[in-house]
């Protein structure tokens, strides 16, 4: 019978024939953990009392959530984290190493058709590379490290076609966005979602990146797009193993199939509090704004960057606003130097910080004062997100952040791109 | 099982940052100084009228956003007993099972702040008692409900060995 990517995927990972609905035990691949959820992963691997861990050489810890450290608290956090990968010799990327999502990939680890797990929602951004990705809860990833396996329901698959060409100034951003408005933030609980079409195919990988990574704000537990060419090329940057893509059978069966026309898309943002409260940008035009924030699992990669600096380069961010950047990853922060991004962001007026989650957690780098706003290319607005309640939080893509930070208000960027 | 309590209402969407918000839940690991902080930016000073064994009751996709399990240890260690919602995000629900936090799905639109509730999980039924009006649950899959009944997923990893999917 013809199968969706996540039950082919999952009934490989279980040694048997899986259909949607079934329950089964699957070998996971790989697995990690960040700052936010280890401590509660080591905890758990204390109380089960785990001499050894089946996964050890498929899992690993990233310190990015607040890196370098801001207070005792989370000091004490990093450094349980770093006693726990020397006692059990584990990779552990510290401070600087950038995003735990980027960081895994440009390791190599994660290859079409793997089962991989984090103990981080946003874990579902490897999807982009044809892996069913998904986040987990830290007692799930402590099992998964310490039995190498872990129990997963094969989901029902919703498809997302996408095709049309995006308009300038138009983005991989704009389009998630759309979607996310348009099926809203639990549309798609409990399923997976194959991302295709000809728009999709269009993407960079770092834009695909983008729109894999926002599917769990829909309630997805996986965002899959089939790999191609450019998919295959990606990979060969990072890793010389075999790559074996996994593809929908035709006639697989799907709970809903749905289809956008990029080509008809306009730069979109979400208002507070709910990353689906999605409107044209247009609908905004001129409320001015405190702060500016590019970077993140969602927008913080090279062609993130580049589209920023193309449009700051020369000018100077509104004195009224305060722009910080944080590069996804320290190779996206190297490369960013080496090509002059980094000089044209910091003469226009930005904060470049610490590769890493930056502001978007609340922790530190950058909170809003009470009745704020913030334009962000992050993928969470919720009430409190950036660690202040009273702030506004809105979410666009790296354009219009850019365009918004240089105008001081938010501003549709399609005039402003080259 | 049967459980008892006041229902504490809230509405759809309570993500995980409302539930614990990322100021604490980096730098706070003993989870009975987490659970003070648990909704506060919703209601402030939230945990102070709980009483132990009360449930939350919300609308929709309960606990969408974060994989943070701060989320459900909060809930847990405040002294709610049950979450009770139209429906839950996939994490949260897993999660909240894994610590052995009851999570029930039901239409939750007839309960109002402060009802009286009793859940008999076994009949899969929350009877409004201030309401008189009985509410049929969803009901857990027999793996899920081993789980609770093994004390969460740790316990029930050491109890079987690994995990037991199949009785």
């Amino acid at each position: 019978m013809a199968k969706t990517i996540a039950e082919k995927i999952l009934s490989a990972h279980a040694g048997k024939d899986l259909r949607q609905g079934d329950y089964a035990l699957c070998k996971v691949d790989f697995c990690l953990g960040q700052d936010g959820t280890s401590g509660l992963i080591i905890d758990a691997l204390k109380e089960i009392g785990a001499k050894k861990l089946a996964a050890s050489s498929r899992f690993c810890m990233v310190i990015d959530h607040s890196a370098p450290s801001p207070n005792i608290g989370v000091s004490a956090i990093h450094k349980k984290m770093r006693t726990f990968a020397r006692d059990f010799d584990l990779t552990l990327y510290d401070i600087g190493c950038g995003v735990c999502h980027q960081v895994v990939l440009e390791s190599g680890r994660v290859l079409p058709g793997d089962l991989v797990v984090g103990a981080d929602s946003h874990t579902c951004t490897y999807g982009a590379l044809g892996a069913l990705s998904t986040g987990f809860g830290s007692a799930d990833l402590a099992l998964t490290l310490a039995s190498g396996r872990n129990w997963f329901k094969v989901p029902q698959t919703i498809k997302i076609v996408v095709d049309g060409k995006l308009p300038k100034g138009v983005y991989a951003k704009d389009l998630i966005l759309h979607i996310i408005g348009d099926l809203t933030a639990d549309g798609c609980t409990y399923n997976s979602v194959e991302f295709t079409g000809s728009a999709i195919r269009a993407l960079s990988i770092d834009g695909r990146f983008t729109i894999s990574n926002m599917a769990v704000e829909m309630g997805a537990k996986c965002g899959i797009m089939e790999p191609d060419k450019k998919t295959l090329a990606w990979l060969k940057k990072y890793t010389n193993k075999r790559i074996r893509p996994v593809f929908a059978d035709k006639g697989a069966v799907y709970s809903d199939i749905r289809h956008y026309d990029a080509s008809r898309l306009s730069p979109k943002i979400a208002r507070p509090h709910t990353v689906d409260n999605v409107v044209d940008m247009g609908k905004l035009k001129n409320k001015p704004i405190d702060e500016a924030f590019i970077g993140t699992c969602t927008n913080g990669r090279l062609e993130d960057l580049k589209i920023a600096a193309s449009i700051l380069k020369g000018k100077k961010v509104d004195p009224k606003v305060r722009l910080i950047v944080a590069p996804a990853s320290k190779p996206i922060f190297l490369e960013a130097m080496r090509s002059g991004i980094v000089e044209a962001l910091v003469n226009a007026g930005a904060n470049v910080v610490t590769p890493g989650c930056g502001p978007c957690v609340g922790t530190h780098n950058g909170v809003p004062a009470d009745g704020e706003v913030v334009i962000s290319t992050a993928n969470r607005n919720f009430k409190g997100r950036m660690g202040n309640p009273n702030a506004f939080i809105y979410l666009a893509s790296p354009a219009t952040v850019a365009v918004s930070a240089l105008r001081g208000r938010f501003t549709d960027p399609r005039r402003y791109v080259r | 099982m049967k459980l008892k309590g006041r229902a504490h209402r809230f509405g759809d969407a309570v993500n995980t940052d409302y539930i614990i918000s990322g100021r604490y839940k980096f730098k706070i690991q003993d989870p009975k100084l987490l659970a003070r902080h648990v909704m506060e930016d919703l209601r402030p000073d939230f945990y102070k009228s709980i009483k132990k064994g009360d449930f939350l009751v919300a609308g929709k996709n309960f606990g969408c956003g974060s994989s943070r399990e701060q989320a459900p240890l909060a809930i847990k260690y405040a002294g709610i007993s049950a979450v009770i919602a139209k429906s839950f995000a996939r994490i949260f629900f897993r999660n909240a099972i894994n610590l052995g936090l009851l999570p029930i799905e039901c239409d939750t639109s007839k309960i109002k702040e402060g009802d009286v509730l009793d859940i008999d999980v076994d009949k899969g039924l929350v009877i409004n008692k201030t309401r008189k009006k009985e509410i049929d649950i969803r009901p857990l899959p027999d793996f899920m409900s081993r789980i609770i009944k093994d004390g969460g997923v740790l316990k029930h990893f050491i109890k079987h060995s690994g995990f037991k999917i199949n009785a």
